[in-house]
């Protein structure tokens, strides 16, 4: 019995280390790739070991987007990240804020049109972004929000999913939580801020994991609100430095970007992810 | 400490109706306790006095105050509910100090309030505690100590017992009865226990179906119900109801045998028997046939049927019997100052 189970033991952790080989191996491709010339790169074979150019290539894309010589027409990585990053904060919280307070709404109020106002929301659901981009680009480029900071977050900070979530959660709350909150006095803005927020915060925390890849990752709309170099994001860096066409592009910086640019979301999920079982283990309802 | 004053409340859900013509008074320090089967209205008669449900007709009173449109917060009440709705990410002091947070009194005073009840329910060691760290009954002390510092003109309880295991029950109605009448707080409890209800209650109100059945002392309710309802809801096991007939001060039952009482009732009646007040006795006038037994330690119970025409009756006798009842036939005689007797279509006790 006890054989079995050991076999058994091994097996597993065995399936499971050929997993993690074969989702790092590209990873791991794209990382040797950022660590020797663009020479290595375009002779075959294609290394499989780490070359000595990591910390040139890197703080080459990082501060010029791209080696000396080499005109990209592209601002620093560095300035990239920033952008990203600002984009993705600001449509996480954003959403966030925004969700909670139409959740809130939902739930604890009842006001005309209720029911109505929320089948439209949840309807937006099924509109991607990609179906609606053509009408919301004009409303940006009405209101001026091109080359904004404005105009790539503020278009996507309304999200169905996000109040949906905060809806269910609040309903699951129960209702005694209110009524004690109304007889110790709290006004509904009291009630949200002071008890309503911590207990949501470990959804808060899930969803700031998952609305930040999803910010970060976000392309056709940046694409489209954008035209000056100084406010592209690093996914559209990515996409103009493969070369098209007869071009070689440079493969070193391509792939040094592309490394750098899956450090803040990383980053952002292992922090998060900490406090995230925290709060699942200290929740009581 | 204030006086409550219900006049003819009414409520209704839809078409539905809750409560119906309801009036009472509950006086300075008093504790009332109201009782009734599940959906008869008690949960939404303290909530209207919470000012949680709106009141449909009729008005409600505090210190002759009329607060029928009141924020709860207004109405200084405080309420302890029967899941205790603890804000579970605060610790205990916190939870305490919220309402008078939000009041905007100075902290010093906050601290030294929350201090004097955490002592009066002894929850000093536990103030730094997350509700999640402490056990049934210590979360209800919490929540009773919620209520005790903002020192509000009443105390409202919803079932505040019902979660807890049977010997805790007991020990936290102790310990309810002991803090009342140290506060001198007027408290509306509201109970579907009727154990609970005798034991706090000043005076206790009994609902059925969004009526008042009866008011009064729980000796006055238990000795004399004013209704069959009444008289069936309060006292276990319940009291058996049998039908009689009335005739120049006797009580012949359905089966024949006849009780001797004086009443001027004539005709027919239903006859409330408790079953504490039957003994055995072989000349007695009520023959019983005898099924079933249960010894619960102090008192035996009798499954019986009446001889001849089958009626279930069930007698409780004290101490502990043996087992050769069974199955035979064993004269009762009852103690015929504690005869009940309730008007047929009115189900009004008579005389």
């Amino acid at each position: 019995m006890i054989e079995k189970k050991k076999s058994g033991y091994w097996l597993s952790h065995l399936g499971l280390c050929l997993g993690v080989l074969f989702i790092f191996f590209p990873v791991w491709l794209a990382f040797v790739g950022s660590t020797v010339t663009q020479d290595d790169i375009l002779q075959p074979p294609y290394p499989v070991l780490p070359g000595p150019h990591f910390f040139e290539n890197y703080s080459s894309a990082l501060f010029q987007g791209g080696p000396d010589g080499y005109d990209t027409g592209q601002i620093s990585v560095l300035k990239m990240l920033i952008n990203s990053t600002i984009m993705a904060l600001g449509i996480t919280i954003g959403k966030i804020i925004i969700s909670l307070l139409s959740a809130f709404a939902f739930v604890y109020f009842r006001f005309p049109g209720r029911k109505t106002f929320f089948w439209i929301i949840f309807l937006t659901l099924m509109l991607p972004i990609e179906v609606r981009i053509v009408p919301t680009y004009q409303v940006a480029a009405n209101l001026g929000l091109l080359n904004s900071y404005t105009g790539l977050i503020f278009p996507l900070i309304a999200s169905a999913t996000a109040t949906f979530l905060f809806r269910q959660f609040f309903l699951t709350i129960p209702s005694e939580m209110v009524e004690a909150a109304r007889i110790d006095g709290a006004t509904p803005m009291q009630f949200f801020k002071d008890i309503l927020i911590p207990i949501s915060k470990t959804n808060i925390a899930a969803l700031f994991v998952i609305l930040f890849v999803y910010g970060f990752n976000q392309y056709l709309w940046p694409l489209l609100i954008t035209t000056t170099p100084d406010m592209q994001t690093i996914v559209m860096g990515i996409k103009f430095m493969i070369p098209t066409g007869d071009d070689y592009g440079h493969w070193p910086t391509i792939f040094s970007t592309a490394m750098l640019a899956m450090l803040p979301p990383v980053i952002i999920v292992i922090s998060m992810q900490k406090f995230f079982v925290k709060g699942l283990l200290e929740s009581d309802k | 400490m204030a006086k409550i004053n219900l006049k003819n409340l009414e409520k209704s859900y839809g078409k539905t109706k809750v409560l119906h013509d309801l009036s009472f008074d509950i006086n300075e320090g008093e504790l009332i306790v109201i009782v009734g089967p599940s959906g008869c209205g008690k949960s939404t008669l303290l909530r209207m006095v919470a000012g949680l449900e709106e009141v449909n007709a009729g008005s409600i009173f505090i210190d002759d105050k009329k607060v029928n449109d009141l924020e709860p917060m207004e109405r200084n009440i405080a309420m302890v509910f029967q899941n205790y709705a603890l804000y579970p990410h605060m610790t205990v002091f916190q939870n305490m100090s919220y309402a008078l947070k939000i009041l905007k009194i100075p902290k010093d005073e906050i601290y030294s309030r929350v201090q004097k009840a955490a002592e009066i329910l002894e929850l000093g060691e536990l103030l730094e505690r997350q509700p999640s760290q402490l056990s049934g009954g210590q979360r209800q002390r919490v929540a009773m100590g919620r209520a005790i510092v903002r020192n509000p003109a009443a105390f409202l309880f919803d079932e505040p017992l019902s979660n807890l295991d049977a010997k805790l029950r007991v020990q936290m109605r102790l310990e309810i009865k002991k803090l009342q009448t140290q506060l001198k707080t007027t408290s509306l409890y509201v109970t579907h226990d009727q154990v609970e209800a005798m034991t706090l209650a000043d005076r206790m109100v009994v609902m059925n179906e969004g009526k008042v059945e009866h008011i009064g002392t729980p000796l006055e309710v238990y000795t004399k119900p004013k209704t069959l309802f009444t008289a069936q809801f309060i006292g276990s096991p319940a009291m058996n109801i049998l039908e009689c007939e009335c005739k120049n001060g006797e009580i012949i039952l359905s089966n024949g045998s006849t009780l001797k009482i004086n009443t001027k009732h004539q005709g027919r009646a239903n006859l409330g028997l408790r079953p504490e007040d039957f003994s055995i006795d072989e000349n007695g006038p009520i023959k019983l046939k005898i099924e079933l037994m249960e010894l619960i330690g102090a008192n035996t119970l009798f499954h019986c049927r009446l001889e001849k025409n089958n009626e279930p009756v069930v007698v409780s006798i004290p101490g502990v019997l043996e087992n050769k009842y069974i199955g035979k036939s064993v004269g009762f005689s009852y103690d015929n100052s504690k005869i009940h007797l309730f008007a047929i279509n009115s189900n009004q006790r008579i005389s």
